[in-house]
């Protein structure tokens, strides 16, 4: 939000955010903020306002503002959300409490660590590896409307990790590969220009994998961007079971 | 201290950064190849981009129209040769862009489907959605974790080129995780770091937009072209400034005052045509004239008194309700979800309040074709580069484009220097960046007399900038403003930071980022008080004309002690001689 | 994580309570394959069945059942995708189909009791 004086606010809110500054504390803490209440601020406004007037050494992460870059997912009293996409408003007058994403280490006040998602990236192997060799001169591939719809659901994902911090296995147990990796390896499973299905199979349709979900499903009801990873691992362990199937009945097919 | 080095080094993670490490990892995956960027790549500003990316591909399209249409768009301040290159290699590099797995909206037929934007008399431009930048850069972030000669330093803050015997040989870096100042060291280094919107107040622009690169090559004795021409793009969401695509005035939306009338026809942009004609929109002409024209409409408008007032300033409409929620949601889609989100309301049935907001920068680091800089060793694309091919004003849908274009080709510009060039001077860069350490701690962790804080240091920038340095300009406001920026440079020495801690410091490096900041302001503000004329986006109320003799040259900004020193380069001319820009005729 | 991680949230309770039914779907049908095996006649399979414990074991268990039917049939249309062109078949027709083929089914296996009274 730019700076402006349009609206006087004489109403504020509460934030009782997450502090951890391991170099001064060994446990994290809480530390509470009154900020201005704006009828359209949302609580990354609040959190700029904190760190830009009230405490310099407030830390998160944020960049673009309007819900595509990913950067500002908080835990928002206890749902994990994007941050410049929680207003104030539908909290008010009750004070907000902010922590740090669930499930990932912290490394400062709401910045975590989330190494291990990328990682899991590179090992699902997100991204195209064509079926068909073809050379640029000869043109895009082609992908009719309807063979872009079966992914195109799928690559919305802005890698927020919201689901990671929804979801009790991945809390549990930090090797389930997750929703948002599963999902993103089916966009390319399920993109008719790829031909590596096999190869991710054998990363996704596996113990830490697809069979790692119980389909609790909050994965789906966090995402703000309705990609819903949750039907993305369902949709996959159909076709992990079909594939079995006819392997073991057919095992002289493809 | 140890030196990490590469042989070429990426600054930046964005679109144009990642196509330059993916051009590596292609064709010379022998080189080892560090890409620093202070956030995570997919965070980089290219993933808000919305409308699409332009290159030639309907049989109905020709190269020359698109080079016409781009050196036109750009008041004739476009390099010509380089925008002849762009366009003849953007077709290419969007094709194998698709074979990586970009989601390309499509014809019927399976074919990439192309609309009509800003300034281009065909339609070109290839889109995704409207999150052509968020596909486009997931699909190259997606790709380039297949490369092992790549490595990434997430969150590693470049502080300062490290130039040893008149050649670039790195950079230093604040590693955020643990606050450690380490020397990088690179044959070659590319500058991808993006623009710098947010030295202005109302920007479409992320966090991230604050100009580190062209600071660095600044500072490193490397001039900033063409800084005084600043995009505003017409449909910005008032106060958030977040981005509502032209590519809603390419699907037919138009713009209209407080009286609702379509008051673009007044400004030798054409004549309107009814929404449900089936011509409308009309290329070239109304709503799809170029920005700089539809951002000085605007102001003209506030000026009769024909725009509406709000808690942020004016605004007009702009009306997309006779798309239909099909259309809307099918193409605009994101659109319709920002509307609601940040302005509550629901576009398929209520009208849009926009106004022009600072969105791209069209100066930026001077290199030539290959993106090399007078700085042997040092390269750059992107928006932090200036090729140029934007001139004074760009065309929506070019940009990322651009990316891809000179991404590569500085990346194989860098791979050849790298080839060439012997091994770094270790001892010495290393003891820069020891230098580094000291400097900053030295700046921002002492006690300081009187206290200056980073945000009301940055407000007052953002403010002088929009006074004095928006869409129209003039002798006294620019003064103004250089005045001010010399004054806040002194007060940011007093600037302390009151985290002083080395773990995820981010106080300190929105304190860089402002340093940053100022930098870019000092250059942009000097170039356009120094350029007595109008051209594009750069308006002077009291030089009102375009001076073809004078000023057909591009700004070249020095760093010195004190104001910058501004210097001149010939446009490169080859087949367009300069003329008028026409839009709106049939 | 603790113990109790499921008590915190509310959509956390409600899927363990979801996986819980699954004893009660299995235990009622085990139960039965047991009394139809171990009973001979219909009046001792009918006198246990209708016996205080199993009528307060059927009050606790219809329920469950009930849920479980219910979040199973409801999440059929993430498993089920099902593609007109361009656009997804309506989940909640999906759903609906499913939700469909219960009632079709409840109502023939009453039939066939009712018909053997």
């Amino acid at each position: 939000m730019a700076a402006n004086e349009a609206s006087q606010p004489e109403a504020t809110i509460s934030l009782e955010v997450f502090r951890y500054r391991p170099e001064q504390e060994d446990e994290p803490t809480f530390q509470r903020y009154e900020v201005p209440y704006r009828e359209d601020w949302v609580v990354l406004d609040a959190l700029n306002h904190i760190k830009d007037q009230i405490d310099g050494t407030l830390t998160y992460r944020w960049s673009c503002r309007m819900g595509v870059c990913g950067s500002c997912g908080m835990m928002v009293n206890g749902e994990p959300k994007l941050t410049c996409a929680a207003f104030l408003r539908d909290y008010y007058p009750q004070e907000i409490r902010i922590e740090p994403l669930n499930y990932f280490p912290v490394v400062r006040d709401l910045v975590i660590n989330m190494d291990d998602f990328l990682d899991k990236l590179t090992e699902v192997q997100a991204w195209l590896v064509p079926e068909e060799e073809k050379p640029v001169s000869e043109g895009e591939y082609l992908q009719t409307p309807a063979e872009l719809a079966q992914y195109k659901q799928f690559s919305m994902c802005i890698n927020c990790m919201l689901c990671y911090s929804a979801c009790p296995v991945y809390g549990q147990n930090p090797d389930f590969i997750g929703p948002a990796a599963i999902a993103l390896a089916q966009r390319y499973n399920l993109d008719s220009r790829d031909g590596a299905a096999d190869k991710r199979a054998e990363v996704i349709f596996s113990h830490e994998g697809i069979w790692e979900c119980t389909f609790v499903g909050d994965c789906t009801r966090v995402c703000p961007k309705n990609v819903d990873p949750a039907g993305a691992i369902q949709q996959a362990k159909v076709t992990a079971t079909s594939d079995w199937y006819r392997s073991v009945l057919v095992p002289w097919g493809k | 201290m140890e030196l990490i080095s590469h042989d070429i080094l990426i600054v930046g993670g964005g679109g144009a950064g990642l196509r330059a490490a993916i051009a590596i990892g292609e064709e010379n995956p022998a080189l080892s190849v560090g890409v620093i960027s202070k956030v995570y790549p997919m965070r980089s500003h290219t993933v808000s981009a919305e409308g699409g990316a332009a290159a030639v591909i309907k049989p109905s399209d020709s190269l020359e129209n698109h080079i016409y249409d781009t050196i036109s768009g750009a008041d004739w301040m476009a390099d010509q040769d380089a925008v002849e290159l762009f366009v003849n290699e953007a077709p290419n590099e969007m094709i194998q862009l698709e074979h990586w797995g970009c989601p390309w909206s499509r014809e019927p037929d399976g074919s990439v489907a192309v609309r009509p934007f800003g300034g281009m008399k065909i339609e070109r431009t290839w889109f995704a959605a409207d999150k052509t930048g968020f596909h486009m850069l997931h699909a190259l972030f997606q790709t380039a974790l297949k490369y092992n000669n790549v490595t990434r330093y997430d969150e590693w803050f470049a502080t300062k080129l490290l130039v040893h015997e008149g050649t670039c040989q790195g950079v230093s870096a604040l590693e955020l995780r643990t606050g450690q100042i380490r020397a990088i060291g690179g044959k070659a280094t590319i500058l991808c770091t993006g623009g710098a919107g947010r030295i202005f107040p109302f920007t479409t622009n992320a966090a991230v937009k604050t100009g580190d690169g062209m600071s660095l090559a600044y500072r490193a004795g490397v001039p900033l072209k063409d800084m005084e021409f600043v995009q505003y793009h017409p449909t910005g969401l008032p106060g958030t400034g977040i981005l509502i695509t032209e590519a809603s005035r390419g699907e037919g939306g138009i713009l209209i005052n407080k009286a609702g009338d379509r008051y673009l026809q007044n400004y030798e942009l054409g004549e309107p045509l009814d929404v449900n004609h089936p011509e409308h929109p009309r290329k070239r002409a109304m709503e799809l004239g170029p920005r700089d024209r539809l951002s000085q409409a605007f102001v003209q408008e506030r000026k009769k008194g024909q725009t509406m007032e709000g808690p942020y300033g004016d605004f007009v409409h702009l009306d997309v309700r006779h798309m239909g929620q099909k259309k809307i949601d099918k193409k605009i889609p994101f659109v319709r979800e920002l509307c609601r989100n940040y302005v509550g309301i629901d576009p398929v049935h209520e009208l849009i309040p926009v106004r022009p907001v600072v969105h791209y920068v069209m100066g930026g680091v001077h290199t030539n074709n290959d993106g090399e800089t007078p700085l042997p060793g040092l390269f750059a694309a992107g928006e932090c580069a200036c090729v140029s091919i934007n001139g004074a004003n760009r065309l929506g849908s070019n940009s990322l484009t651009e990316l891809l274009v000179f991404g590569a080709r500085a990346a194989r510009a860098a791979v050849r220097f790298s080839t060439q060039t012997g091994s770094l001077a270790t001892t010495e860069i290393i003891a820069q960046a020891d230098q580094e350490q000291q400097r900053i701690r030295n700046q921002f962790f002492q006690p300081a007399s009187g206290s200056e804080t980073i945000a009301q240091l940055r407000v007052e920038l953002t403010q002088s900038m929009e006074s004095g340095a928006g869409i129209y300009r003039t002798e006294n406001s620019l003064q103004a403003t250089c005045n001010k920026i010399r004054e806040l440079k002194e007060r940011f020495q007093k600037v302390e930071l009151a985290d002083h801690s080395l773990t995820f410091n981010t106080e300190l490096t929105t304190a860089l980022e402002l340093e940053y900041m100022l930098d870019v302001a000092e250059a942009l503000a000097h170039s356009a008080v120094a350029r007595t004329e109008s051209r594009g986006s750069h308006q002077r109320t009291d030089h009102p004309d375009r001076d073809d003799e004078r000023f057909l040259k591009h700004s070249l900004a020095y760093q010195t002690g004190g104001d910058p020193r501004i210097e001149y380069l010939d446009v490169v001319i080859t087949r367009w001689p300069p003329g008028e820009r026409h839009y709106g005729s049939k | 994580m603790p113990t109790g991680w499921w008590l915190k949230k509310k959509t956390y309770s409600l899927f363990m309570l979801r996986e819980l039914t699954c004893i009660f779907v299995g235990g009622y049908a085990l139960l039965l394959l047991i009394l139809a095996s171990q009973l001979g006649d219909e009046k001792g399979f009918g006198d246990i069945l209708t016996s205080p414990l199993l009528i307060g074991l059927q009050i606790i268990a219809l329920p469950m059942v009930l849920y479980h039917t219910v979040t199973w049939l409801n999440l059929t249309p993430k498993v089920l995708v099902l593609w007109r062109g361009e656009e997804r078949v309506n989940p909640l027709l999906i759903a609906g189909v499913h939700y469909l083929a219960w009632v079709v089914v409840s109502i023939v296996i009453l039939w066939v009791v009712a018909l053997h009274r």
